[in-house]
């Protein structure tokens, strides 16, 4: 048997809220969804203006990893390739599909837009976070009606146990219309003991999950 | 494809593009005539119909049981029935059916598969991603057998968003070509059964799914990276963990100027400059999300028959780093195959199929 | 020009969510895509949408559209130019 990973961080943003390790590091009630997110990139001083060019999957996803990696020196302790990404969410990239299709519904204003259609993929986010952190590793993107953290589980756990994968970012990030939801955690081998530190099973993923602020 | 047809037409289709465009699309009626075999096909989405054709006939060929516990479908696609966000809210099939997961539901339900399915979107790799994924599922012991299908369609929606990014093909593709000019878009549906035992019936049973990976460019959503970088990573990982000679690869070959000359770089450094390599794409076009799958059935194929296919279009070489691409049909017995894929996102994919 | 310049300037801040640039920021004699801006081939595409989208205006080569968009000047000397009156 061998010896279990262990989820070192999580971050979690819905509700008006980001929430990091059990902390509540942001709260911003009564804005939009694209006022409360650029409030986060703002609010932590997160220097990188492609941040706006981003569809609303990828700008939480972004902000959701960002803050999960935030001092965590993971570019200096693992290589690029050791890292994967492992996302879910329902919606897939509908959200910015309709952006998309508002751009063709006209033939006499018919503008498709290259930056709006870059979007249409839910992997993108994987991408963007890969460009952001210099990540080379394993990445996919499943889609299922509901969070599922028994599969989540098996399918990081077995990408460890073929040494796929040393580190891994998994989770859920959803968003349609108004709606976001996003919790990502980070998993590991070993960690530092003084960290708040959870075994990587299904029940600790569904405890986390299921978190309210 | 042994007389080197292609299915690639120009295409002149008012409800999907405002002016002509080159594209390899299924017949429409021939298409509901096949599914009205199944089942009515007034009931079903374009992008249903394709995946219950494809999927229908697999499984009448394979010993696999859906409503077995160890079964797992698996649906590979970018858009699904994306042909429905044009009138999202009063299509006749309903708001919800334009949902992925709801597509993988539907059919699941139709094939009374017992599992949850699991749909893959992972742009263009998400064929060869969800047969590595399968793969992986099964030899950690996840899952006894894997129903892959991966479907997509020819909508306003792509056609659109490819245009928008000036890649689109002014006649069919030429992968690998000197005059390559772009993509040309096709639609289309496989399917792949993976099991952990071989069935004796059939004769796929004898090709094994063997190491894979995937990578990241981390440099572009959109252009694929200069040095090949995700694509180099994640095939030297492979032949790291399973050194085996190659005999054949099955490039993305997207007919792309970037795409192409990304591929011959990285298989380039990776070594593999020799080994005979072809692009499906001239024949039926890129499928997207089923591009992966149809191209794995067709390795298979070859694996089979020893019948390695050309890349048709192609005709003279114009990429920087001379691999070895593959004109004309030709015999070759192949006993390790290399499958290749690339897409948005940056992401890349590596898998090997065996022979034994 | 100088009207047009400004214009052109503000439409490019809008079209590539260049949400923490003000016009002034950029120079209209500068390269957009050297450096600079930090612009991409996506930008690219999306200034010839714009140039067609505001200005009724294609690009019809790649070649060309190096040319045209190879600085907010350039852009606006192809308006100048080509624009029906």
């Amino acid at each position: 048997m061998k010896k279990s990973c262990i989820i070192s961080h999580y971050c979690q943003i819905r509700d008006h809220a980001v929430i990091g390790d059990d902390e509540t590091l942001y709260e911003r009630c009564g804005a939009d969804l694209s006022d409360f997110f650029t409030g986060i990139y703002q609010h932590f001083d997160i220097s990188y203006p492609k941040f706006y060019k981003m569809d609303n999957l990828c700008k939480l996803g972004f902000l959701s990893v960002e803050l999960l990696l935030m001092d965590r020196n993971i570019q200096q302790r693992y290589a690029g390739h050791e890292v994967g990404i492992i996302l879910m969410n329902a919606s897939s990239s509908l959200d910015n599909d309709r952006h998309h299709q508002q751009t063709i519904l006209d033939r006499s204003a018919y503008f498709p837009s290259p930056a709006v259609f870059v979007y249409t993929l839910p992997n993108i986010v994987i991408g963007e976070i890969c460009i952001r952190h210099k990540f080379t590793g394993e990445g996919t993107f499943f889609v299922r009606e509901r969070f599922d953290p028994l599969f989540l589980f098996n399918y990081v756990n077995q990408l460890f146990y073929q040494d796929v994968v040393q580190c891994c970012i998994a989770g859920w990030v959803e968003t349609l219309g108004d709606y976001y939801d996003s919790t990502v955690y980070l998993i590991e081998k070993t960690g530092k003991p003084d960290a708040g530190i959870t075994i990587f099973e299904p029940d600790t993923i569904k405890h986390i999950f299921a978190k309210e602020k | 494809m042994l007389a080197e047809m292609t299915g690639i037409r120009l295409k002149e289709d008012n409800s999907i593009a405002p002016a002509p465009f080159y594209a390899s699309v299924v017949d429409t009626a021939l298409l509901a005539e096949k599914f009205a075999v199944i089942d009515d096909p007034v009931q079903y989405t374009r992008f249903e119909q394709l995946a219950i054709c494809s999927l229908h006939d697999a499984l009448s060929r394979s010993d696999v049981d859906p409503a077995d516990p160890g079964t797992l479908f698996i649906l590979s696609t970018t858009k699904g029935s994306i042909d429905l966000l044009e009138k999202e809210k009063e299509n006749k099939f309903g708001q919800d059916r334009i949902h992925l997961w709801n597509a993988a539901r539907l059919i699941q339900r139709f094939f009374t598969f017992r599992n949850e399915p699991l749909v893959i979107s992972n742009a263009c790799i998400s064929g060869v991603q969800a047969i590595l994924t399968g793969a992986r599922l099964i030899s950690a012991g996840l899952s006894d057998n894997v129903v892959i299908n991966g479907t997509d369609i020819v909508s306003e929606f792509v056609l659109a968003g490819f245009n928008s990014f000036q890649s689109l093909s002014n006649g069919p593709c030429r992968p690998f070509d000197k005059s390559r000019d772009g993509l040309s878009l096709g639609e289309g549906s496989g399917t792949v059964v993976l099991s952990k035992t071989p069935f004796n019936s059939n004769r796929a049973g004898n090709i094994v799914v063997g190491e894979g990976f995937s990578s990241n460019d981390a440099n572009h959503i959109s252009g694929p990276s200069r040095t090949g970088e995700g694509l180099f990573i994640a095939i030297n990982r492979l032949l790291k963990k399973s050194p085996v000679e190659v005999d054949y690869i099955s490039a993305h070959g997207t007919g792309t100027p970037y795409n192409d000359e990304m591929e011959s770089i990285a298989i380039t450094r990776a070594g593999l400059q020799s080994v005979p390599v072809n692009s499906f794409k001239g024949y039926w076009g890129h499928t997207l999300g089923a591009a992966g799958i149809i191209e794995t059935v067709m390795c298979l194929y070859s694996m089979h028959t020893g019948v390695l296919f050309g890349t048709k279009g192609y005709n003279e070489p114009g990429i920087t780093h001379p691999i070895n691409i593959t004109g004309h049909s030709m015999k070759k017995d192949i006993k390790n195959c290399l499958k290749i894929a690339s897409g948005f996102g940056g992401c890349n994919v590596a898998l090997l199929l065996h022979k034994i | 020009m100088e009207q047009l310049i400004q214009k052109l300037k503000e439409e490019i801040i809008e079209a590539l969510n260049l949400s923490e640039m003000k016009p002034a920021d950029i120079d209209e004699k500068a390269p957009l895509f050297v450096d600079g801006l930090g612009l991409d081939s996506i930008d690219a595409l999306e200034l010839t949408v714009l140039l067609e989208k505001k200005y009724g205006l294609k690009i019809n080569t790649a070649e060309e559209g190096k040319k045209i968009l190879h600085s907010v000047n350039s852009m606006a000397e192809f308006i100048t130019a080509n624009k029906k009156s």
